[in-house]
This record gives C-alpha cells, sequence and structure tokens, in this order.
C-alpha cells in the first residue's frame, strides 16, 4: 500500500467519524461540585469532547444549545460562558434549594456528501433539507437526537426536572444521582422515545483515565424494564454514555442515532 | 503525686460528680496539629439508629458568624452528615449550631430532659463525630451504646487525625 492510498483511506474513516463525531470522541462536561451547601452557591463547568477523561484536548464543547433548569423547573441562565482551545467554560449561581439539571439537547438531522468535489458537512431540520444541492454526491443523512446532562444539588436533593420529554434516549434517576456512594448501589432507568429501553448497552467510565494503564470501562445492559444497577467501587467523577442506532424516524432512508450521557459524582462515606 | 497528676484527679472527681446527674456525657477531643496551615474543624455530633439512620443532632460547630452565613459553604464537607441531616436543615438551627473550637477536650452534656436526646425510644444506637477541617481532613468516628443504659457504660474511641479521643458516658 502506497501512502497515497494510505491517507485516501484515512480521509475516508476522518469523514465517517464527522458524521459519528460523539461516537468518535466523548463529549463531556464537569462540574466544579455536585453537592452544595449555604444560601446561594457557585458552580462552574468546564465542556469539552476528548478522548480521554476528564482531559482537555481536542475540541471545545459548543454551549448553544445549553439550557439549565432551576428545582422548580424553571430557566436558569449560564453566566460567563467562553469558549477557548480546547474547553468551554461557564458559571452558574445557585440560589435556590434543590437539584439542577444541565443538559444539551442536539435534535435534528445531520448530513455529509460531496459537492464540487468537496466534503461537506450539513445540519438542519426536515424542513431545511432544502439547503442540500440536488447535485449533491454521496449523500448520507442522519437524525440525530443526544442528550447530555449533569445534576447538581444545593441542600435537599430533588427530583422535579427529571421529567423525561420522550425524545430519543432519557435517563430517568431513580436513585437520586447526587446521593451516590461508595459501597452503595444506585438504580437508573433509560426510555426511548419514552419507552423503556430494554437491551441497551451502557457504558461507566471514572475520569482520571491519564493515571492508569486501563480505561477500567463498567460494561452494563438494561434490563426488560430499562433498568441498570450500578455499584460504586470507587469514589470520583464519572463518565455514563449509552448509544442506541435504529432506522430512521423521520426519513426512510436515513438511520437515526441516538445518544445519552451524564456525568455522575461519587462521594466516599 | 505532682502537680499535674492531681490536676487530672481533680477533674476526674469533678467529671464523675456531672455525670450522675446526667444522662449522656459526651468528651470530644479537637487536637493540636502542626501544620502549615490550620483552621479549626467544623464537627457534627449526633445519634443514628443500629441501622445507619440518623435519629437526632446533638451538635454542630462551624463558622456559623461569618457575613452573609458564608460559613455555611462548607457544611457539605461534613459529608455524612450533610448526607444524613445536614442538607435537610436551615441554619443555623437554634440549640444545635455553635461557633468552631480550638484544640482541646470539651464535655458535652445531654440530661433525658434535654431537646436533643427527650423522648429517644429504648434501643441500640451508635453515637457519631465527624470533623472536616479547612485544607485538611475529614474523620469519622461511631461509638455504639445502648440506650437507656442499666447501668453507667464508657465508651470511648481514639481519632487519628482530625479527631483525638471521644468518649461517651451514658448513665442510668
Amino acid at each position: 500500500m502506497n501512502i497515497k492510498k494510505l491517507t485516501t483511506l484515512a480521509l475516508i474513516a476522518a469523514s465517517m467519524g464527522v458524521a459519528s463525531e460523539a461516537s468518535a470522541h466523548r463529549a463531556w462536561m464537569l462540574p466544579s461540585a455536585t453537592v452544595l451547601s449555604g444560601d446561594t452557591a457557585w458552580v462552574t463547568m468546564d465542556g469539552a469532547i476528548s478522548n480521554s477523561l476528564f482531559y482537555f484536548e481536542h475540541h471545545p464543547l459548543g454551549l448553544e444549545h445549553l439550557e439549565i433548569l432551576d428545582p422548580q423547573g424553571e430557566p436558569l441562565e449560564a453566566q460567563n460562558k467562553a469558549s477557548g482551545k480546547y474547553r468551554s467554560v461557564f458559571d452558574a449561581q445557585l440560589t435556590r434549594d434543590g437539584t439542577y439539571t444541565f443538559e444539551i439537547r442536539t435534535n435534528g438531522l445531520f448530513g455529509a456528501y460531496k459537492h464540487k468535489g468537496k466534503n461537506v458537512r450539513w445540519r438542519g431540520g426536515v424542513d431545511e433539507m432544502g439547503e442540500i444541492p440536488a447535485e449533491a454526491e454521496d449523500l448520507r443523512l442522519f437524525e440525530i437526537d443526544r442528550l447530555m446532562q449533569v445534576f447538581v444539588t444545593k441542600g435537599a436533593p430533588t427530583t422535579r426536572t427529571f421529567e423525561a420529554k420522550g425524545v430519543g434516549l432519557e435517563m430517568v434517576p431513580v436513585t437520586h444521582p447526587n446521593d451516590l456512594f461508595v459501597g452503595e448501589t444506585s438504580e437508573f432507568q433509560f426510555l426511548v422515545d419514552g419507552d423503556p429501553a430494554a437491551n441497551l448497552n451502557v457504558v461507566v467510565i471514572r475520569g482520571g483515565i491519564r493515571y492508569r494503564d486501563q480505561v477500567d470501562e463498567i460494561q452494563l445492559q438494561t434490563d426488560a424494564q430499562g433498568r441498570i444497577f450500578v455499584e460504586w467501587e470507587e469514589p470520583g467523577m464519572y463518565w455514563l454514555e449509552a448509544e442506541l442506532e435504529q432506522s430512521g424516524k423521520l426519513l426512510d432512508n436515513a438511520k437515526r442515532r441516538m445518544s445519552y450521557n451524564a456525568t455522575l459524582e461519587v462521594l466516599p462515606l | 503525686m505532682n502537680l499535674s497528676r492531681s490536676f487530672s484527679s481533680l477533674l476526674l472527681v469533678l467529671g464523675s460528680a456531672c455525670v450522675g446527674a446526667e444522662d449522656l456525657v459526651l468528651d470530644v477531643e479537637i487536637p493540636a496539629l502542626n501544620v502549615a496551615e490550620y483552621h479549626k474543624p467544623y464537627v457534627a455530633i449526633w445519634i443514628e439508629n443500629s441501622k445507619g439512620q440518623h435519629q437526632r443532632n446533638l451538635a454542630l460547630w462551624y463558622d456559623h458568624d461569618m457575613r452573609d452565613d458564608e460559613g455555611s459553604k462548607w457544611l457539605k464537607d461534613l459529608r455524612l452528615w450533610w448526607r444524613r441531616s445536614g442538607r435537610q436543615l436551615s441554619m443555623p438551627v437554634d440549640g444545635l449550631s455553635g461557633a468552631t473550637r480550638p484544640a482541646g477536650t470539651y464535655e458535652l452534656t445531654f440530661s433525658n430532659k434535654s431537646q436533643a436526646i427527650h423522648g429517644l425510644p429504648a434501643g441500640e444506637y451508635q453515637l457519631v463525630v465527624e470533623a472536616a477541617r479547612e485544607v485538611g481532613g475529614r474523620e469519622l468516628l461511631k461509638l455504639p451504646f445502648q440506650w437507656p443504659a442499666e447501668s453507667s457504660i464508657e465508651t470511648s474511641q481514639q481519632g487519628s487525625n482530625e479527631l483525638g479521643r471521644v468518649k461517651l458516658t451514658v448513665q442510668p
């Protein structure tokens, strides 16, 4: 195999990678704390897309679709949003007691095609598909439903923001996600379009990968009710992810890619 | 007998005199630590049942008098207490919260008429002392006891980092 061929192959691989950006890398948000006390508290959040957890080494996380829900379910505005070379960052001031949900939902279509000899990526909704030129070659379309969440609690935990929307992959905490402790088993339920996601593969990875030889990912599969049970052996920040690919819901010729991920903190007792 | 010994015996006599009138007596030692940056520890003391369920709060020492109650920011570092009780409370709590204390041994007495333990049902319990220090560590000691006691029972535990000796005397 000569170098030219290798380069071509690499390019193809790269463009495939583009289509499944989140699969190739890990997207995450990392809160400064998940359990807080006091009258008002601040939490600051990093966001990145990287290979290793939780290190900034590839790409900052887009914050355009960031939403913060306060314990009453009301929107809270992120402050001091900034995006650097490798990471994004923002702050949130917590004044109410209870559990806050930070989330980024991405729903829509993703397309990859060739146009006038160039590789083009496209994002939009079904009603925006007219933007794709008629002469586009090698058009591949994906329906994307992604959800990324982080939970933070000031004072006593609450559950009001845990309501599922019934779109894509979602996680319904049975054990409160800000009440995770070493030596205890936590239960989470997964839904796909609002129904229990049975036999779904879920991976859980503890941060600090740089300082150990193996990723040591915990591989789990949901039961018929979409539930997983995780026994926490070590404290730390954990990244949880589930991915699911199905045939298109909106388009006949498209695949639908769904993913859910969350960053969870496990404390020692 | 040297002076220091006689002083200790005097304390013992005084101590036991107090014990006779009370039902639950606790000696908590905050150790003197030789560290570069020392802050007095936050301390929570409570009673849990044999299943680890929180029953009664006895004491909470923290920076309760800071402006805007800023000291409450670090209450979550008393991790177990925060989970079992603290996060449900609104600070400061009358009769419970007080200032942090410097190194030394502190005697706390709770009669069965006190708000803290009044009406505590008979059974097996653990007294829990948790200490967390700013820029320092955390330590937890548990002392099992039977309530009420048939005869005077003394138990003690020796802390290794953030706590010194903790002694519990349960009087009938």
